[in-house]
């Protein structure tokens, strides 16, 4: 019962990850009927930048008179870290996407890959072939709680993304961008009829994608404080493949669907030799889109994906 | 004048849609196109709403500014050029509320959005009752209220209207034609483009007849309605 526990909060810290990445994948997929394949590599790209913030912050709050506890770092770094990397998304987009609103869609798929591994060897090239190694911002406590051992970063980690998550829902659902993004979705040929400038809607959804990748970035680095230029590539694909699960552009899907990615590799892990864990937990997920294609929240046959 | 229109050409590919268009609307007035299925009325809306692309050589000028160089949502929100599509173009997965308040995205007024919508539930009181339902949910009839309401909303020096008639019974089509005739009493001019063309003469002061993407015969609508040639093509004979 304990091994159940334990994994279960494992599952939640990785799941977390998953479902922030998911959300961009989800959104952009959602309101701009494109897979932004380059996402994967947003969220690492967002990890780099956060150390870098990270590291900055830290060597000038050991260098300055006064003492900034490292909790204030912590939130400072996500803050900066995903309005630079809502940058980036909109860099990315207006560069890589817009030019290719009318064509096939075919194009944007191979875009985006491009876009990835430009984003790969920009950062190797930039930062160099060593890891990077993400500096300590908050001291690590353990909690046994009967057995189960649960750290103060694992708490964060989950409290964080589900803040997030929130606030992107009632984002999409109270404000009037969340409402234009919603229309988009639903047909994007029609929004600029109503005043609405669809490419900041779109330049909006990256941003937002991107901002909410450079937030796991960060958090990734606080658990697991080694960042290499490739790390997105694995990460990308499950979380693509979370966002299709969740169904097109529903942020609660994409979110259980990260979760449920996190749950079943844990408790895959738990079982089986840990070398067939991702065969396994994927064939799962393999048949669970047989038998429902369009995800959990998305809709059968939707509508205008060329694809 | 309000809009004027000259050597308007549009094509999709390599296959020409329309060709050289010139066409005028003035403050005010009711103007409709009529003409066969794929004349070109649509595309016509569509290159006002700057929808489409249009051929090097075509000029629009609306209140003595070149709407060419408006992107597509301040044709909306700077001109108040409003384009009833198609098909309506309701946003399904939006309440009727959503949808009217999305068409008031870029109005920085709240007061008189307000008072614009409660002006849209005196004309249509349906949209009313349907207010926080999911528009998705509508009847033909009243997405097509909808959709005259949201470009009531979005701005309204003048509405382009695709098809109004489509789909609607007689009974709500004559509610929604009296409806607009409101609307352009209170000062919007109409562009209608209906297939429907006695609907359309009746309906319009002026009118044109659009044949395979060129303007063939222009004039008072009255007197189209008598034009023998009119009766033969587009009225049953």
């Amino acid at each position: 019962m304990t091994v159940f526990f334990q994994s279960l909060v494992n599952a939640l810290q990785w799941g977390s990850f998953y479902a922030l990445i998911a959300l961009g994948y989800s959104m952009v997929y959602g309101v701009l009927m494109l897979f932004n394949f380059a996402h994967g590599d947003v969220f690492m790209v967002g990890a780099y930048i956060s150390f870098i913030v990270a590291t900055a912050l830290t060597a000038l709050a050991a260098a300055g008179t006064i003492a900034i506890p490292g909790w204030v770092v912590l939130l400072l770094t996500i803050v900066c870290a995903m309005m630079l990397n809502a940058i980036v998304g909109i860099i990315i987009e207006r560069v890589g996407y817009r030019p290719l609103r009318e064509a096939p869609r075919a194009s944007a798929a191979i875009t985006g890959l491009m876009i990835g591994i430009i984003l790969e060897t920009g950062v190797l090239a930039i930062m160099g072939a060593q890891r990077a190694k993400f500096p300590s911002l908050i001291q690590s406590v353990t909690y046994d709680v009967g057995g189960v051992f649960i750290t103060n970063k694992k708490i964060m980690i989950v409290l964080v993304s589900i803040v997030l998550m929130l606030a992107l829902d009632q984002f999409v659902k109270k404000t009037k961008w969340g409402m234009a993004m919603r229309a988009m979705a639903f047909d994007y040929t029609v929004v600029p009829l109503m005043g609405v400038p669809a490419n900041v809607i779109a330049a909006l959804t990256f941003a937002i994608g991107s901002g909410l990748a450079a937030s796991a970035g960060c958090l990734f680095g606080v658990a697991y404080p080694v960042l290499d230029p490739y790390m997105g590539i694995v990460f990308g694909w499950k979380a693509f493949v979370a966002a299709i699960l969740g169904g097109r552009g529903s942020i609660l899907g994409a979110t259980l669907a990260g979760f449920l990615l996190g749950f079943i590799e844990i408790f895959v892990a738990l079982i089986f030799p840990s070398t067939m864990r991702d065969f396994i937990a994927y064939s799962i997920i393999l048949l669970i889109l047989t038998f429902r294609p369009h995800g959990f929240f998305g809709e059968p046959h939707s509508a205008r994906l060329r694809l | 004048m309000l809009l004027k229109v000259e050597n308007l050409s549009v094509s999709y590919g390599r296959i020409p849609a329309l060709t050289g268009l010139d066409f005028h609307i003035d403050e005010g007035e009711i103007v409709s196109i009529i003409g066969a299925n794929g004349a070109g009325k649509s595309t016509t809306l569509r290159a006002i709403s700057r929808m489409v692309k249009v051929e090097p050589g075509s000029k629009m000028t609306f209140m003595d500014k070149d709407l060419l160089k408006y992107p597509p949502d301040k044709v909306v929100s700077q001109l108040g050029i409003t384009h009833v599509p198609e098909g309506r173009g309701i946003f399904g997965n939006l309440t009727v509320k959503e949808n009217l308040h999305l068409s008031a995205f870029a109005r920085k007024d709240a007061a008189e959005v307000k008072k614009d919508i409660s002006r849209v539930f005196d004309i249509f009181p349906r949209l009313k009752e349907r207010y926080t339902q999911k528009s998705g949910t509508l009847s033909g009839g009243e997405q097509q209220m909808l959709a005259i309401g949201r470009a009531f909303i979005s701005g309204r020096k003048i509405m382009l209207l695709d098809e109004p008639s489509m789909g609607l019974a007689p009974l709500l089509m004559q509610n929604v034609f009296k409806a607009l005739k409101e609307i352009n009493k209170e000062g919007a001019a109409i562009l209608l483009v209906e297939q429907n063309a006695r609907l359309a003469l009746q309906f319009a002061s002026r009118a044109y007849v659009l044949e395979t993407g060129s303007l063939v015969m222009e004039g008072d609508s009255k007197k189209l309605l008598e034009d023998p040639e009119v009766k033969k093509a587009y009225l049953g004979g």
